[in-house]
């Protein structure tokens, strides 16, 4: 069964090649049935081999697929060849199954749509190079996955392409994402030309022998690969583009900027952890930037009003909590927190696009209100997706994998009573955005009318159900430290990823721990219903403040990053217009358009010209011959 | 029956060429272009001819045959070009077809 797995990226590929190349001639059903399918196809190869896996893991609890060499040059033999161990299966589950939803919900929600073949290609596309990344067996096919998974979410951003926001929106992500992109292939090369290898498994091994816990190496590169996820992941300071990334359909931001890609940071930092546990200083610079990042996401998720924007900073927030668990050294923590996050997170994007769609395309929530009876299944399903967000103690998932990460943010020996502080403010600040966008939007007097006539079809109403439950349940796959002594998670991990190093361990530390983000998670929600459910009005006008404003535009970095680099660049660009290399390139080009023009008139499109020109050159070449 | 020089043959076929050249680049009715062109044709047929007499052989006649073949082929093709054209363009006038100008 295993030697079935390089059919889960390839049966992607396949989608989007018959979408791309006969996506015109394929009826709507078709498209559905190809796009859909071939993701549902590779979610069930995925599943039979992740179960074949479990069943009887192989040899080293890892299987290696080489499917052809790449190429091989002076030392460097990159193969196509897929790795699975039980990281990659956690990380394909997610991408096929979830995936997999989502397309099944895009089948009705995109159905009204121009494009409709381009959409299921271009996701088709995405997730085939997700799975790539995550599969890949050395870092440069990683590489191709991670550029890959790049480009598709430009295109899937930039899709509705009449607008020029959309457009700018695109750009901007693939921008913001490259400077991490260069940094993750500087760090490439610098472990090739150090370690003689790209291959992960052999390089981590070599690097564990080769370098010394705490020199300058292990930390240049962790570092340097740390650049790429952190423009990947979105996290302080490469975060500006997930926000403007939401003017993509809902369920790209859902698939894409939520569920997968935007964790691929988190799953190459776990996977090449070997590094940062070299390099302490690489790997305390991951969990500040997490906490860092979750702290800044939270308060400006707080003043957002563009109902998908709050999501975005979620994210945001969320994938910094992972980052303080891989920080940490809480490996396990942050992968779970990955899976359980997926769930809710693409669960409430899609219930906040049903609540879009039947609003007429309208983002403000403070134009919304009292949708809860207008629109009972996106109210149903958005609850329980932001329960999950806030951690709502026992009920959730989300309050299992957030309770892990910030119980192991004290207790490990990596952690720290900040971070710690920075977990719990974060807990309160997300129970709090989670639900102003509940209250504000589904409860109080209706202030718009939803579409008369819209309601929702099964094939919305599947995902968003699978979803819900599965953001309940999700949880169980794990039970909390102290509670039981299983760690299913941590335990099926070991074999990739190391166990946390706990301080102290005990029952009534665990206790405690567990119990404080819980509280702080109903605080915050008890907080919203205070301040947006009691004072709706004073909550829409605070919203147009001077301080919210400031915090509605992410703390201003946007106007940093335009007035540090943007304008200067710009500034110097205009005035190096004239330099002394400008004239002889320049000259090239004139030259070449002069040739164009001369070489452009003689086909003025006159038969008779034609005819001329050839006879006179018949007539030269008889006078060649015949004055020889 | 008096002997012609074959040069003379030569120098009617090469003025019988010219004047089927000139016509296809001075006329702009359709028609004309290819009665000049069938002349051109007709012309490199009687210089096949007069040298296959110079050497005796029956060559030339034979391609004369093959030239009088292609020429009806052209005619063929070439008047249904022109019925075709008149419809696009209204005349017969090739210099209207001018619309692949660099």
């Amino acid at each position: 069964m295993l030697h079935l797995l390089f059919l889960v990226p390839l049966l992607p590929f396949a989608g989007f090649v018959v979408l791309a190349l006969g996506g015109r001639r394929l009826s709507h059903a078709g498209i559905a049935a190809v796009g859909a399918g071939s993701v549902g196809l590779a979610a069930l190869v995925a599943l039979a081999v992740s179960i074949d896996f479990m069943a009887g893991p192989p040899a080293g609890h890892a299987f290696d697929q080489v499917l052809w060499t790449w190429f091989s040059v002076a030392g460097l033999k990159v193969q196509v060849a897929l790795y699975l161990d039980p990281l990659a299966i956690c990380f394909i589950l997610i991408v096929t199954c979830v995936g997999f939803l989502i397309h099944l919900y895009s089948v009705e929600h995109m159905a009204h749509d121009d494009g409709y073949a381009r959409f299921f290609a271009y996701m088709n596309l995405f997730v085939g190079f997700m799975l790539m990344l995550v599969l890949a067996d050395n870092l440069l096919l990683l590489y191709l996955g991670w550029e890959g998974v790049g480009l598709c979410s430009y295109l899937l951003i930039g899709f509705w392409h009449k607008h020029w926001y959309n457009g700018y929106a695109a750009r901007k992500a693939f921008v913001v994402t490259r400077i991490g992109d260069t940094a993750l292939i500087v760090g490439l090369f610098l472990l090739f030309t150090q370690l003689g290898t790209l291959q992960i498994q052999p390089l981590m091994a070599r690097a564990a022998a080769a370098w010394p816990q705490g020199s300058a190496l292990p930390v240049a590169a962790a570092l340097l690969l740390l650049g790429g996820a952190v423009g990947k992941s979105a996290q302080l300071p490469l975060q500006t583009w997930l926000p403007d990334a939401m003017a993509g359909p809902s369920p790209v931001s859902a698939l894409i900027h939520a569920a997968t890609m935007v964790t691929a940071g988190v799953y190459l930092i776990a996977r090449t952890n070997v590094l940062y546990d070299l390099a302490p200083a690489a790997r305390t610079t991951v969990a500040v930037v997490g906490a860092a990042t979750l702290l800044y996401a939270g308060i400006s998720a707080l003043f957002q009003v563009d109902l998908k924007r709050i999501l975005a900073y979620s994210t945001i927030s969320q994938v910094g909590y992972m980052f303080l668990a891989l920080g940490v050294g809480a490996w396990s923590a942050g992968i779970f927190m990955f899976i359980t996050h997926a769930f809710f997170k693409a669960l409430l994007f899609l219930s906040a696009g049903v609540v879009i769609e039947a609003m007429d395309d309208e983002h403000d929530i403070f134009k919304m209100g009292g949708l809860r009876t207008r629109l009972p299944v996106a109210f149903w399903t958005f609850l329980i997706g932001a329960a999950a967000l806030a951690a709502l103690p026992i009920v959730t998932a989300g309050f299992y994998s957030k309770d892990l990460i910030i119980d192991r943010a004290l207790q490990s020996t990596e952690g720290g009573f900040w971070l710690w502080i920075a977990g719990i403010v974060g807990s309160l600040l997300t129970g709090l955005y989670a639900f102003r966008a509940v209250f504000v939007v589904f409860f109080g007097s209706v202030r718009t009318e939803p579409r008369p006539g819209f309601r929702t079809g099964l094939a919305v109403r599947l995902p968003l159900f699978v979803l819900a439950f599965l953001a309940i349940a999700g949880g169980l796959i794990d039970i909390p430290r102290g509670w039981a002594h299983l760690q299913k998670i941590e335990g099926f991990l070991a074999p990739v990823l190391p166990v946390t190093p706990l301080r102290h361990g005990g029952l009534a530390s665990a206790l405690w721990t567990t119990f404080v983000p819980g509280v702080v998670a109903l605080a915050g929600i008890g907080l919203a219903f205070l301040l947006y459910e009691r004072r709706r009005q004073q909550a829409a006008e605070a919203a147009t403040s001077a301080a919210a404003r400031y915090f509605l535009g992410g703390w201003g970095f946007d106007w940093l990053y335009r007035y540090a680099f943007e304008v200067p660049f710009l500034w110097f660009a205009h005035v190096s217009r004239n330099d002394l290399f400008e004239p002889p390139v320049d000259a090239v080009a004139r030259l070449a358009r002069a040739g164009w023009r001369g070489l452009s008139a003689t086909q003025n499109g006159l038969v008779r010209s034609y005819v001329f020109v050839i006879g006179l050159g018949v007539a030269v070449g008889v006078l060649l011959v015949v004055l020889r | 029956m008096a002997h012609v020089p074959f040069e003379y043959g030569l120098y009617l076929a090469a003025a019988l060429f010219l004047v089927g050249l000139v016509g296809v680049l001075v006329r702009r009715n359709l028609i004309f272009v290819l009665a000049s062109i069938e002349i051109m044709l007709n012309a490199s047929g009687l210089a096949f001819v007069v040298a296959g007499s110079r050497w005796g052989q029956p060559d030339g006649q034979v391609m004369f045959v093959f030239i009088l073949a292609m020429a009806a082929a052209e005619v063929a093709v070439g008047l249904a070009l022109a019925l075709l054209f008149r419809r696009a363009f209204g005349s017969l006038d090739i210099d209207k077809a001018d619309r692949m100008r660099g």
